[in-house]
């Protein structure tokens, strides 16, 4: 009889090798699947883990790491400060799209002018949209109690339906013949989030490193940290410390909806360039499953961050190449979720073999 | 404008169709949150429901075949979550996620072969003389059978919960899980049973999409469907007859918008198009008041060591 | 720019590593926007792409990526076709205009042609069907057979292809039946089949005995199966399963000719960049067999109307037309010039409602 013995301390090495053995378990049942669809299983996990980064064409796959994960990690980063205090913000797909929409909605406003201070304008105004979408869950659990799961979710489908009506109304390209979408920013120069194209830096990326950077040291170095650890853990104690809950909510939704705004203002103004009804391809969501697989650690999500980054990419490079359909990648990736989650109980927990009998 | 063409017998019977693949869904979920889990694999299971009983349902020619397997598929693939979340004590949240992501890769894998095909059709009631009555007729006694199941469900869970054994120790285990391990009932074994009932009516919800809604299969058709049913559970405070409530209200939002646009009123669509959601906010904060409906154990790990 | 240059020298030494091996086998890439068994717009692309295996056999080797992103992961498909040696890519989807323009000038050898866009540039063509010449015969059915005189038309969203294929219908039922209203409802959505049941089954319930779609799946067509007398069109696929019930004829999207003459044109080093806008005549866009459901005169009279569209004899858009305020469109025999067409956002007179924005 297997039974389950819990650690005192997490394991600090198992912590570190379970990411390592859940990729291989993934690699190894991953080409069992990819050897029942008739494909050559070596090949494709070739394919999705190492040609991204070491291939042929890695010059070209690298930067674009940075492209697809820059998003992610600094959703992610704004999550998990609120899901390490229990605090569960399911609605960062609506802030992003909120973001995208208010921050590329001051730059069109400004169309055709030139002027430094546009970016930065449309920086704030993209923070502030994403936040202001979240304080709509945070004042209501505040101020009624209300469930911020289903509020924040709700909104989702609601930021959905402003972005078709922005496509085709408002922020319509007015050259555009009559097509949704609005007009591209990466046509104009001031409201251009891209640093370099051929190096994938935009400051998306920049502030992704910044967002890593910041929360481990309020993590760790800072009062508030410490408040938000406290109140996850052991949410009494908390409250004996003098943790003020609804003040810890409205920072924790308020924070990670900045930064879902800003993760959909540096997307808009760089990599998609423009506001279209499909917009958003799941960032929000995705970020969710990252901040997990990262641990909740600043440093674990900007790992886990490129991993998913890496999976998508190599992904489609197996498609085209393998002709492996893309059910048999995000299957690929529904695995790799699995071990990752699996596995993780033995930095929790000791596995034992009990002989005797469970009285 | 032209507001007397809306048939309000025929709204009423359409919405009953269109909101019960979100009953199902939701009322399988129920049960699972009154058993203090939080699946957020909804959505996956009852893609696989979708296309396990379309599949079966098209090979054998028999949609009740095909229902039952529906059933089954749902409840195999939250067999995955039960590993994470009760074995291995994985997150809740992150599991579910994981589980809509597999689920909707494999459905497509499993479904390659039944695209453009068209399945069996499956039968209305026909009652001779109460399928004819003016109103009632087509609101009570003209629908599928899975829809007068899906009733049936949720009264017979409502009575479970409420004035059997077996429903008071559900819900002993989804309020304080260390309490009923102290009481001696098997908290792990009951949960398993609720993540796997929550599966199979998923997996009923998604075949009524696929075989009776739609009926076709295309990837991805359930087009977010089971999101809406975690927010219905909330929205109905765990209770089972809000869940039927708030499904015909999410099924009538969609059926009356749809009504008013072919009518001519010139309403914003995309306005329209996110009522639903902002009806379930105020809802959500109307009934936040009532403090004591969500399960004290939803979402966090149990293990016996402790 | 340096990035530019590494790609172009690495396309280079494919291209004269290609030389070798693999002298005669052209690639071909295609960029999907949906999964290929959406059973509608992917699905009928991916019917072009094996048109165009079956035309050539070995000589071709054409790869496909699905469900891709409007976005920076449409580029990045792209470029990764383009990198991995194809030679012509196909971006089906409006919403990769603009990565199509980006990755195209880092690939100048490469030729590009995207689906329903505007922007060409010297390798990137652009093709586009005139699928409201399908619907002007759909609406000369629809009118000759609804005996409630109501048409129900679904909509994904309002923009100029759905309004050209609303407005082609609409004077085309009207002008066999001038009794005849047009219902239509937004769905909003791309694709959400359980949506399109519904927004079907309104209509019905609202009276309209004949269905106009302009979303892909065949939720609608089951609606009209279930309701009985209620008729109804394939739209993108011929949607032949329902051919014993609803469904009387069909909007086919046939890319296939079009990718295979594209193809043999990247052979014989002929390609150049166009912009095509084909319909009937061309056979890009296809009319499903119409059943012996529809009257034998109105079968008659549609395929006389098809036959006149496609050699060109016939304009759907001819005056007098009016728009819907009234005011003069189309003067007596004038026809519509196609910058018109392509940013269509009015109705013609007599359709009722507003659209939205």
């Amino acid at each position: 009889m297997i039974v389950l013995e819990k650690r005192p301390q997490p394991s600090r090495a198992w912590s570190l090798a379970t990411p390592l053995v859940a990729v291989l378990a993934t690699m190894v049942f991953g080409g069992l699947l990819f050897a029942v669809l008739g494909k050559n299983p070596v090949e494709a996990i070739r394919i999705i883990f190492y040609d991204p980064l070491f291939g042929e064409f890695a010059f070209y796959y690298r930067p674009q790491l940075l492209v697809k994960g820059a998003p992610l990690v600094l959703i992610a980063i704004g999550l998990s400060l609120g899901f390490k205090a229990g605090i569960w913000n399911i609605g960062a797909e609506g802030q992003y799209i909120i973001g995208a929409i208010t921050g590329a909605g001051v730059g069109l406003a400004f169309y055709p002018l030139e002027a430094w201070y546009i970016f930065p304008l449309m920086v704030i105004g993209g923070a502030l949209g994403g936040w202001a979408w979240a304080m709509i869950p945070a004042l209501l659990k505040v101020r009624f109690g209300t469930n911020e799961i289903l509020v924040s979710l709700m909104l989702v489908y609601v930021a959905e339906q402003l972005l078709a009506s922005m496509s085709l109304g408002l922020l319509k390209n007015p050259d555009g013949f009559g097509f949704p979408g609005s007009r591209n920013l990466n046509d104009y120069a001031s409201a251009n989030s891209w640093i370099s194209q051929d190096a994938g830096m935009h400051w998306g990326v920049v502030a992704a490193m910044i967002a890593v950077i910041f929360s481990y040291i309020l993590l760790n170095r800072h009062m508030l940290g410490f408040h938000i650890r406290l109140t996850g853990e052991a949410p009494r104690a908390a409250k004996f410390a003098g943790v003020n809950p609804g003040r810890l909510i409205l920072f924790c939704l308020g924070a990670s909806g900045a930064l879902a705004g800003l993760a959909g203002l540096f997307e808009v103004a760089g990599p998609t360039g423009q506001i279209s009804i499909d917009f958003n391809v799941g960032y929000g969501f995705t970020a969710i499953i990252v901040a997990f697989l990262g641990r909740l650690h600043p440093v674990g999500i900007l790992l886990a961050g490129a991993l998913m980054a890496l999976t998508y990419i190599g992904g489609e490079i197996a498609q085209s190449q393998m002709g492996l359909p893309a059910a048999a990648i995000q299957v690929f990736q529904g695995m790799l979720l699995f071990f990752l989650l699996a596995f993780d109980i033995l930095t929790n927990y000791r596995v034992r073999l009990n002989t005797r009998k469970v009285a | 404008m032209d507001i007397s063409a809306i048939n309000p017998v025929l709204l009423v019977a359409s919405l009953m169709v269109a909101a019960t693949p979100i009953l199902l869904a939701a009322i399988g979920e129920l049960v699972v949150e009154r058993a203090g889990v939080l699946n957020l694999g909804v959505e996956g299971m009852m893609i696989i429901g979708a296309i396990s009983g379309f599949a079966i349902a098209v090979e054998t020619g028999s949609p009740l075949l095909g229902f039952i397997a529906s059933a089954i598929g749902g409840a195999m693939l939250s067999l995955l979550f039960v590993f994470l979340t009760q074995v291995v004590l994985a997150n809740q949240v992150a599991s579910g996620l994981a589980l809509t992501l597999f689920g909707l890769g494999l459905s497509a894998l499993m479904g390659q072969r039944y695209v453009g095909v068209r399945p069996p059709q499956t039968a209305h009631l026909d009652i001779p003389f109460l399928s004819d009555m003016p109103v009632l007729g087509p609101i009570l006694f003209s629908h599928d059978p899975i829809l007068y199941l899906s009733i049936a469900i949720v009264a017979s869970i409502w009575a479970v919960l409420k004035y059997t054994r077996a429903g008071l120790i559900l819900r002993a285990v989804g309020e304080n899980h260390d309490a009923a391990h102290a009481l001696g009932y098997k908290v792990v074994r009951i949960r398993i049973m609720a993540i796997m009932f929550g599966g199979a009516c998923a997996g009923l919800g998604g075949a009524y999409i696929s075989l009776v809604r739609v009926p076709q299969w295309t990837e991805g058709m359930t087009a977010g469907v089971g999101w809406i049913a975690l927010a219905l559970v909330v929205f109905a405070s765990w209770k089972p007859w809000r869940v039927l409530l708030g499904a015909y209200l999410f099924g009538g939002v969609t059926v009356v918008q749809l009504n008013l646009q072919a009518a001519g009123v010139a309403i914003p669509v995309e306005y329209l198009a996110m009522s639903p959601y902002l009806i379930t906010i105020i809802v959500l904060v109307i009934l936040s008041k009532d403090k004591s409906s969500a399960p004290a154990s939803l979402g966090r790990i149990f293990h016996a060591s402790h | 720019m340096k990035l530019t240059s590494l790609l172009t020298g690495a396309t280079l030494a494919l291209g004269l590593a290609a030389g070798g091996a693999w002298a005669d086998k052209t690639k071909v890439g295609f960029v999907y926007v949906g999964p290929v068994g959406d059973g509608g717009w992917t699905y009928e692309h991916d019917k072009g792409r094996l048109a165009v295996e079956a035309e050539f056999g070995d000589k071709v080797e054409t790869v496909f990526v699905e469900s891709v992103a409007e976005g920076p992961d449409a580029e990045r498909v792209m470029t990764q076709m383009a990198l991995g040696g194809a030679k012509l890519i196909f971006t089906t989807s409006f919403g990769y205009m603009d990565p199509t323009i980006n990755v195209a000038k880092k690939f100048p050898n490469v030729k590009f042609e995207h689906a329903t866009g505007y922007k060409t540039a010297d390798n990137v063509s652009v093709y586009s069907a005139r699928f409201y010449q399908g619907c002007a015969i759909q609406g000369h059915i629809a009118g000759s057979m609804t005996k409630s005189n109501i048409i129900g038309y679904i909509g994904s969203f309002p923009i100029p292809e759905v309004i050209r294929g609303i407005n082609s219908a609409y004077i085309h039922a009207k002008k066999v039946n001038p009794d005849v209203r047009f219902k239509i409802v937004w769905a909003y959505t791309w694709f959400d089949p359980a949506k399109e049941a519904d927004a079907a089954k309104v209509l019905i319930e609202q009276g309209a005995d004949v269905i106009l779609q302009h979303t892909d799946s065949t939720a609608p067509l089951a609606a009209a199966s279930e309701a009985g007398n209620v008729i109804g069109f394939g739209q993108a696929s011929d949607m032949s399963e329902y051919a014993d019930g609803p469904r009387v004829s069909a909007i086919i999207d046939n890319w296939g000719p079009y990718y295979v003459e594209r193809t043999r044109a990247v052979m014989d080093g002929t390609w150049a960049s166009v912009n095509t806008w084909n319909g009937i005549g061309e056979g890009m866009v296809g009319i499903g067999e119409i059943t012996d459901r529809v009257p034998a005169d109105v079968k008659a009279e549609a395929l006389a109307m098809k036959d006149a569209i496609a050699a060109g004899d016939y304009h759907p858009f001819t005056g007098p037309l009016n728009k819907q305020d009234g005011s003069v469109w189309l003067k007596d025999g004038e026809t519509a010039d196609d910058g018109t067409l392509a940013g269509m956002g009015f109705y013609v007179e007599g359709i009722e409602g507003d659209i939205p924005n």
